[in-house]
């Protein structure tokens, strides 16, 4: 700590900060614009001038950047000084001399850093008389509008775009005033994380294109803390709504789980939302829709539930409340998870792993924090966007911080340290079925089947320690590989291996296991993560019951009769066939969704199930981190939560528990005690009776508009302003307008800063933690003592089967994911179908690129167009999971190769 | 006594003063322009929506009785949707067209707005929008405004010069 004096006033402040991190992080205002707390000072924008005093004597003082200048004990700083004042005042009227007249018609006005730093300066009239400059925008794609007149310079764009998150075409061109920030050409931002542009960016050059079709300003929306329902992450956001639509997501700052960023899937897949498909009042299937109201369809399904024996199938998308209410109502014996057989064994050995097994599940943010990582079998920017860029992080960080540490220069001056690190990197190791986005950062990369990553990964743990078993048969490279993984690993403080389920393999998390174990028992101070497939995976395993199969089973075997199904499209699941067969089979199926999709389609009662933006809920992350999510906009009675369906379904049933569950908080109550695993979860956020000064906290800003208009056209007589009953947060703007528990926090604001730079007030030190600790909890805690091999087992050498391929899963960022592909974007980005098929393979088939391919899995014929790779493992192949298209099977597995009937062309003879 | 005399004598004599009282509605009364009635969204001079829809007015609005949304035509000129105002909760204070920077939504010597059913009172665009400039004459925002829209490309604002030639190597 050392103290500094502003204004003469002593303030203790921790060293090793810029003095402009540590005035803002006492809660003053000063105006900057290059600056960025994950990105550290370039002192690019001149704006944060502050006179900095040689002694209590000196009464010139000099002007200082204050993020260029290292916190010094006894140091005497100034921000009212005049001279600095008037200085900032006229940096923010040079910055603006070109700038547009353009508040009212652009899409970054009332949350606006420029504006903001405008009105603090104090600048108002434009002294300059010349024309401005101007600039011809781009075309960036579906997610991201370009308006370069706007710009200031600040550099903050390409420095995120390529230093930060590694993106090659965006840049900074042209020379002197002519500086502009774009692509060398028209056409599509290739960053999966472009969207963060929007929000770092301190002006409205880039804006959200998705707002932009339903524009809405900040202080019109209603927001809620939630939480992306895109993978499995759990990074934390912030949903707006606006007239009865979701109309915007944005980053809401957890210090552990995503900081300041979201990657595209998260923050441009809300449109499923707002769906023209969405399924918004119950249906029976033997009554006309209008005849069908909240309480008849519940009256439908008692009555089927009275006749009938139920089993219910939960599902990995919905929340634990929702997955527990079923599993309470059908009975634990009755209750099946909702995800195919294959992911259903990963993830409880991930679980069971990650109980069981030594090291430590880091977050994101400590994930960032490793020093060498090895990811086996994940392509990370599509399964798990936000962990690839954490890994990013982490290869950036690991030679900066050694040569810092020699050449004595603070973190946070980003240009001196880009200088000394060039483009050094630090460790990184992938082994993956085929070439990813990451490989490009990796020291060394490795593309083969998941069981010779598997091999590869047990022949690490070897390496690392001698009791963990030996493979044998691998080739010189391999071992060369691996004994270079391991030493590497060996020598690193923090390292860390990364692994998930989206390859399909059990065997590549019990080579994960092992290596970490290895560490551990090497006394290295561990980390490992897993990707899960979907967002609350984790709270379905952990939560507990059967497969799927015995589902399908149950009812062919005749032991039940009815199923109801949660959230899930079934078709997603199992194979067409067998899904059908089942549907088909049931007497009646009760689906409670939020889209129509091919399984609500056979439902004989549909009960309109609330998406995220609809309902309170609890999901648990890859990291074990329960978080909850809040209702951002009431609905009509017709729409609401499944837990509520299926709590109004039990309590007429008068069933002996649900029965006596009145609300949110019973359900977590009930569930803490059903399962003492989930301890602490019912404390995640406030309870609903939780009040500040006796109110609740507003989800809408106090200068929210049109409260007495906007359903003025429906009835002039106001409604009384809806309720909500489960969260203590209210629908309107009425209520405590300080700052809430972190877990709460509906959107962030503090006067003067109506940007999402508000965050800065939000937290402990700025770029910190938020003030109160990080929202979630984490209920996942390592066995350090068990650092035996996970497995003594190690899996053969891939051998290819003759006419046939051995098909690995592909994933998409934009297309695997379900919800995404609802939004209009999403889908623009998403690939066509198609099959990536090893080089040779393609000679042999005599198949070129985009010509189709026709192979057999499980029965279901496939006719998909070649992609021809080399990475890819010849004798094996991969199809993307999860696009629309390209029918559902059990991957990985084996498909027959179908000869094609050509038929040959016949001369043609004309008589 | 003398003052009750004296001020019966003057209250007296106003029964020969001109009246002040006019007999309205046949009668009208003639208003200063900046007489704060009803009000009306005007066309800039080239008879297009002056409003750009930034909500700046209904932010202003002390009872919240604006409400509007914004969209595009395909050349990207930003204008309501609809736009609605609740008159049965207007105050007539103006704060609306203080804060509207193109001068669109403007108050006007109008007051007779009365209605048996209150549910009359809620105006819709198509209600407000008039086809002239209202009290403000020749100010036409995106002719100011860096946005390009149709019938105007960038650099052709005023106070604006030609797009930059960003590969261009010249100082
Ligand atoms: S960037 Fe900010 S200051 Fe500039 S036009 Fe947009 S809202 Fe106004
Ligand atoms: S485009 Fe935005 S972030 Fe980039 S330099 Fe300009 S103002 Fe800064
Ligand atoms: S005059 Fe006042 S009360 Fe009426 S619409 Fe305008 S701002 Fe609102
Ligand atoms: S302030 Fe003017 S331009 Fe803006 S929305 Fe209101 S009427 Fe339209
Ligand atoms: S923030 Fe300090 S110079 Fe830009």
């Amino acid at each position: 700590m050392a103290t500094i004096y502003i204004e003469n006033t002593p303030y203790e402040v921790p060293t090793g900060k810029n003095l402009l991190e540590a005035v803002l992080s006492l809660g003053k205002d000063l105006p900057y614009f290059c600056w960025h707390p994950a990105m550290g000072s370039i002192g690019a924008c001149r704006q944060c001038a502050v006179k900095v005093y040689k002694d209590e004597n000196d009464t010139k003082g000099k002007l200082f950047m204050s993020c260029m200048e290292q916190v010094r004990d006894g140091m005497r700083l100034s921000i009212a000084d005049m001279e600095a004042k008037e200085f900032r005042a006229h940096i923010i009227g040079w910055l603006m001399t070109n700038h547009p007249h353009d508040c009212a018609v652009c899409d970054e006005g009332g949350a606006c850093h420029l504006q903001d730093m405008t009105v603090m300066t104090g600048h108002n009239y434009r002294a300059y008389r010349f024309d401005k400059r101007t600039y011809i925008n781009q075309y960036l794609g579906p997610f991201i509008n370009h308006e370069m007149n706007r710009c200031i310079q600040c550099y903050r764009c390409v420095r995120y775009y390529k230093d930060y998150a590694g993106g090659k075409d965006l840049d900074v061109f042209a020379a002197h005033n002519h500086l502009y920030f774009g692509r060398h050409e028209d056409g599509v931002l290739e960053s999966e994380f472009s969207g963060n542009l929007v929000e770092v960016c301190p002006t409205g050059v880039f804006t959200d294109k998705t707002l932009k079709q339903h524009y809405t300003r900040k202080w019109d929306l209603t927001m809620a803390p939630s939480v992306c329902h895109h993978c499995s992450l759990g990074c934390n956001i912030t949903a707006g709504e606006r007239y009865g639509t979701l109309r915007n997501i944005t980053n809401r700052y957890n210090g552990e789980v995503n900081g300041y960023f979201l990657c595209d899937r998260g923050r441009f897949g809300y449109e499923h939302v707002n769906h023209v498909g969405r399924i918004r009042k119950p249906l029976v299937r033997a009554r006309l829709p209008e005849a069908t109201d909240k309480l008849t369809a519940l009256q439908a399904a008692a009555a089927v539930f009275r006749t009938g024996s139920v089993i219910g199938i939960g599902s990995p998308r919905a929340s634990l409340e929702s997955n527990f209410m079923l599993k309470t109502l059908v009975g634990d014996d009755n209750f099946h998870l909702g995800v195919s057989d294959t992911d259903y064994d990963l993830e409880c050995l991930a679980l069971k792993i990650l109980k069981e097994g030594a090291a430590r599940t880091p977050s994101l943010r400590e994930v960032e924090q490793a020093d060498a990582v090895f990811i086996l079998g994940e392509d990370l920017i599509n399964t798990a966007p936000m962990l690839a860029l954490a890994v990013r992080q982490s290869v950036r960080r690991q030679p900066a911080l050694e040569h810092i540490s020699k050449a004595s220069i603070p973190v946070w001056q980003d240009a001196a340290v880009r200088e000394i690190v060039q483009d050094e990197m630090g460790p990184l190791f992938i082994a993956t079925i085929h070439d990813t986005k990451l490989d490009e950062i990796a020291t060394h990369t490795y593309h083969d089947t998941p069981d010779a990553i598997a091999r590869l990964g047990f022949a690490v743990a070897h390496f690392i320690h001698a009791d963990f078993p030996e493979v044998s048969g691998l080739n010189e490279n391999e071992l060369q590989l691996a004994r270079q993984i391991a030493d590497t690993l060996l020598a690193a403080k923090k390292p860390l291996v990364v692994s998930g389920t989206h390859c399909g393999s059990e065997r590549v998390l019990m080579a994960t296991a092992n290596i970490a174990n290895a560490l551990v028992a090497k006394e290295r101070e561990a980390g490992i993560v897993f990707t899960l497939p979907e967002c609350n995976s984790m709270g379905l395993a952990m939560l507990g019951g059967h497969k799927l199969d015995s589902a399908f089973e149950a009812i062919f075997n005749g032991y039940a009769d009815t199923v109801i199904i949660l959230e899930n499209d079934l078709y997603r699941r199992a194979s067409a066939g067998r899904v059908t067969n089942f549907l088909k089979s049931c007497k009646n199926v009760i689906v409670l969704d939020h889209l129509h999709n091919a399984t609500t389609e056979e439902a004989s009662i549909l009960l309109a199930a609330g998406t995220f933006a609809e309902s309170d809920g609890t999901l648990i992350n890859n990291e074990g981190r329960a978080q909850r999510f809040f209702q951002v906009y009431p609905t009509s009675e017709d729409l609401q939560e499944s837990w509520r369906w299926l709590g109004e379904l039990g309590t007429i049933l008068a069933h002996d528990r649900i029965s006596h569950w009145h609300g949110f908080d019973d359900i977590l109550q009930a569930m803490v005690k059903e399962k003492p695993e989930f301890k602490g979860i019912e404390a995640v956020a406030p309870g609903t009776d939780f009040r500040i000064a006796g109110q609740k906290i507003p989800r809408a800003p106090h200068r929210f508009s049109g409260r007495t208009a906007m359903l003025a056209n429906i009835n002039v007589n106001e409604p009384k302003p809806p309720v909500d009953p489960d969260a203590p947060l209210s629908y309107t703007m009425e209520g405590y307008r300080g700052q809430p528990p972190s877990s709460i926090i509906p959107f962030f604001w503090a006067p003067g800063w109506n940007s999402s730079q508000a965050t800065n007030k939000y937290q402990q030190e700025v770029g910190g933690h938020l003030k109160g600790g990080d929202p979630g909890l984490r209920l996942i805690k390592p066995n350090t003592a068990h650092t035996a091999p996970y497995t003594q087992t190690v899996p053969q050498k891939f051998q290819p089967l003759e006419g046939h391929l051995y098909v690995l899963p592909l994933h998409h960022i934009f297309g695997s994911e379900e919800l995404s592909m609802h939004s209009p974007p999403i889908v623009e980005r998403a690939p066509e179908p198609y099959v990536l098929l090893n080089e040779e393979d393609a000679i042999l088939t005599k198949l070129q690129e985009g010509q189709s391919l026709s192979f057999t899995i499980d029965g279901q014929i496939y006719q998909v167009p070649v992609k021809i790779s080399t990475h890819i493992r010849s004798g094996t192949a991969g199809l993307p999971a999860g696009l629309p298209g390209i029918p559902y099977a059990e991957l990985p597995a084996w498909a027959t190769l179908n000869r094609e009937l050509k038929w040959r062309q016949q001369p043609q003879t004309t008589y | 006594m003398f003052s009750l005399l004296r001020s019966m004598w003057l209250t007296f004599l106003h029964a020969f003063h001109k009246r002040d009282t006019i007999l309205y509605p046949e009668q009208k009364a003639i208003l200063p322009t900046r007489w704060r009635g009803r009000i009306v969204l005007s066309r800039d001079p080239d008879g297009g929506e002056r409003c750009v829809a930034c909500n700046l007015c209904a932010a202003a609005c002390p009872v919240d009785c604006i409400a509007l949304q914004a969209t595009e035509d395909s050349t990207g000129r930003r204008y309501p949707e609809f736009f609605r105002i609740n008159f049965s909760r207007c105050i007539f204070c103006g704060f609306c067209e203080d804060a509207c920077p193109t001068y669109a939504i403007q108050l006007i010597p109008d007051f007779e707005m009365g209605e048996y059913n209150r549910q009359n009172l809620v105006y819709e665009k198509e209600d407000l929008l008039i086809n002239g400039q209202g009290k403000y004459h020749g100010y036409n925002y995106y002719k100011v405004a860096g946005l390009a829209i149709g019938g105007k490309g960038k650099g052709e604002a005023e106070n604006e010069s030609p797009p930059v030639d960003i590969k261009s190597l010249i100082p």
